[in-house]
C-alpha cells in the first residue's frame, strides 16, 4: 500500500502562490478559505538573515490527531495512498478536529462540515500529479510514495537535508521541506 | 530577529484558533454540574438519606435531566453540521473523547430518569401515579438500590471527569494538553452541585453537610490548579507559552482575580466560617462557585483555542 507524501524544495520556492490558486480552482474552495497557503519565515541578525518560502497545506500525518478525535469517523485514513480524508456525509461539524491539529490546517466549509487538503486524490487516482504539484513554474513541489525507496519523493528526501514542521507534536507529518 | 508570514486567511483558524465560543464553555459546565449531582444523588441513595422527608433529592434528577438537555442543546448549538448530529450514534469512536460522552450521555439519561421514579417530586408523583410504583421495585431491593447509587456514582464521575478529557486530549493546544484537566473540571463539578443544592434544599443537615464537602471539593481544586500551572510552566517551551497566558498574559487577571479568587478562594474561606458557626450559612458563597465553576470553563476553553505550538 502506498504512503503519499510531499516534498517541497524552499531553494527553489519564490511563494508566487500558484499552488494556492490551482488548489482553489481545482477543488472548488469557497471564496475567502485557503486548503494550502504560503508561508514566509525570516530568521538571523541583520546583515546575515535567511529567508524560507514555504507552500503548507494539511500533512497527511502518519499519527493524525484529527482522525483520532473525530467522534463520528468522518475524519479517516483512506486505503488508497494511506491520505487523511473527510467524509462531509459523517462530519457534524463539531471542530475537535480544528482544535487537534497543530498546524491549523482545517477550516469548516460554508455548507458545515471540516475541509482541508485532499492531496487532491481525485486527480491522483487518473495518475496524475495534485494540481499544487502539477502547475508549480519552478517544479518545487515533489509528489509521491514514500515507501518506495525508488520514487521522488524518497530519493529527494535522502540526498538533500530538509525538516517538517512540528516534529515535536509528535504527528509524523508526510511534507519535507528542502532546505 | 523571527519573522513569519502567511497567506492563510480562514475563519475561525486565523489570526488565532477561535472555533468554540460560549456553547461549548455552557455545555461543559452544566455536564460538570449534572455529573456532581449524579456522585451526590448517590451518595443520598448508599445512605438512604434520599428517603428523609425534606430531602432535595427528589428534585435533583429531574433538575438534573433539565441542566443536561440545556447542555446537549448549548452543544447542539454549537455544531456547523447539525442536520448529521445523528451520525454520533452510528457509531463507537474509541479514541474519541467525544464520542465516548455522547455514548455516556446515552446511559445517563435513562439513569436519571430511573432516579426519578426512586422518589418522584410531589408534584409529578399526582400527575403520574404509577411512576412512585415502579421506582419502589427498586426501593424495596436495598442491593439493588446500592447498585443504582454505586452506578450514579462511576456515571457522574465518568461524565465528570470527560468534560475536562474532551479538551485535554487535543495534544495541539498547549494549555489543555494536561491529566490534571479531567480530575479538575470533576471537582469543579462536582463543587458547582455542592453549592447548587446547598442553595437550593431546606434540609438543614444536607446544607451543612453539602458546605462541609463543597470545602473539600474547593480545597481539592486549589491545590490542583496548582499542580496544572506548576506542570505547565515547568514544560516545554509550547506548555510555557501557555502558561504564559494564566501567568502575566491576557487571561492572568480574571483567571486569578475571578475563577481563583471569587470563584474558589473567597467562597472556600466564607463557607469554613460557616461550617465552624462563626458566621450563618449565606447563599452568597454557593453562588460565587457557580458563577466561579462557569467562569472556569470559558477561561479555559477561550484561553486553550490561543494556546499554541510555537511559529505555526
Amino acid at each position: 500500500m502506498a504512503r503519499f507524501g510531499m516534498v517541497i524544495d524552499t531553494r527553489r520556492c519564490v511563494g508566487c502562490m500558484d499552488c494556492v490558486v490551482a488548489c482553489a480552482t481545482e477543488n472548488d474552495v469557497p471564496d475567502g478559505y485557503c486548503r494550502d497557503w504560503i508561508v514566509e519565515e525570516t530568521r538571523g541578525r541583520y546583515p546575515t538573515l535567511a529567508m524560507e518560502i514555504r507552500s503548507e497545506r494539511c500533512n497527511h500525518c502518519d499519527n493524525p490527531p484529527c482522525v483520532h478525535c473525530c467522534p463520528t469517523g468522518a475524519s479517516h485514513v483512506e486505503d488508497f495512498g494511506t491520505t487523511v480524508q473527510v467524509d462531509p456525509e459523517l462530519c457534524i461539524g463539531c471542530k475537535a478536529c480544528l482544535a487537534s491539529c497543530p498546524y491549523d490546517a482545517r477550516f469548516i466549509h460554508p455548507q458545515g462540515y471540516a475541509d482541508k487538503c485532499t492531496f487532491c486524490v481525485h486527480r491522483v487516482k487518473d495518475g496524475k500529479d495534485p494540481a499544487c504539484v502539477a502547475v508549480c513554474p519552478t517544479h518545487c513541489m515533489h509528489f509521491g510514495d514514500l515507501d518506495d525507496p525508488n520514487s521522488e519523493v524518497s530519493r529527494l528526501i535522502a540526498s538533500r537535508p530538509n525538516h517538517s514542521l512540528l516534529p515535536e507534536a509528535g504527528t509524523r507529518p508526510r511534507i519535507f521541506y528542502l532546505t | 530577529m523571527f519573522e513569519l508570514t502567511t497567506t492563510r486567511h480562514n475563519p475561525m483558524v486565523d489570526p488565532a484558533m477561535h472555533v468554540w465560543g460560549w456553547e461549548i464553555p455552557v455545555y461543559l459546565f452544566l455536564g460538570g454540574l449534572v455529573a456532581g449531582i449524579l456522585v451526590i444523588c448517590a451518595w443520598l441513595l448508599v445512605t438512604d438519606r434520599f428517603r428523609t422527608r425534606d430531602s432535595i433529592y427528589p428534585a435533583l434528577p429531574v433538575a438534573a435531566l433539565v441542566l443536561l438537555s440545556a447542555g446537549m442543546g448549548a452543544l447542539f448549538l454549537d455544531l456547523e453540521h447539525k442536520l448529521y448530529v445523528w451520525r454520533l450514534y452510528t457509531t463507537f469512536e474509541p479514541s474519541s473523547p467525544m464520542s465516548w460522552g455522547a455514548w455516556i450521555l446515552v446511559l445517563v439519561y435513562p439513569l436519571l430518569a430511573l432516579g426519578v421514579a426512586l422518589r418522584p417530586p410531589v408534584w409529578l408523583a399526582r400527575r403520574w401515579p404509577a411512576l412512585a410504583g415502579w421506582g419502589a421495585a427498586v426501593t424495596e431491593r436495598p442491593k439493588l438500590l446500592r447498585a443504582v447509587g454505586w452506578t450514579n456514582m462511576f456515571l457522574g464521575a465518568l461524565l465528570g471527569v470527560y468534560t475536562g478529557v474532551l479538551l485535554s486530549a487535543l495534544g495541539a493546544r498547549p494549555l489543555w494538553n494536561s491529566a490534571l484537566l479531567g480530575p479538575l473540571f470533576l471537582l469543579s463539578g462536582l463543587s458547582s452541585a455542592a453549592a447548587l443544592i446547598h442553595v437550593a434544599t431546606r434540609n438543614a443537615e444536607e446544607r451543612v453537610l453539602l458546605a462541609r464537602a463543597d470545602n473539600a471539593f474547593l480545597s481539592g481544586e486549589l491545590a490542583v490548579i496548582l499542580l496544572f500551572v506548576v506542570g505547565l510552566a515547568s514544560a516545554a517551551e509550547a506548555h510555557l507559552g501557555a502558561a504564559g497566558l494564566l501567568l502575566g498574559g491576557p487571561y492572568t487577571a480574571i483567571f486569578w482575580v475571578l475563577v481563583v479568587g471569587a470563584g474558589i478562594a473567597i467562597p472556600l474561606v466564607i463557607q469554613m466560617l460557616a461550617v465552624s458557626h462563626r458566621i450563618p450559612h449565606t447563599p452568597v458563597a454557593p453562588l460565587l462557585v457557580l458563577a466561579g465553576g462557569l467562569l472556569l470553563r470559558f477561561v479555559f476553553v477561550h484561553a486553550g483555542q490561543v494556546s499554541h505550538w510555537p511559529f505555526v
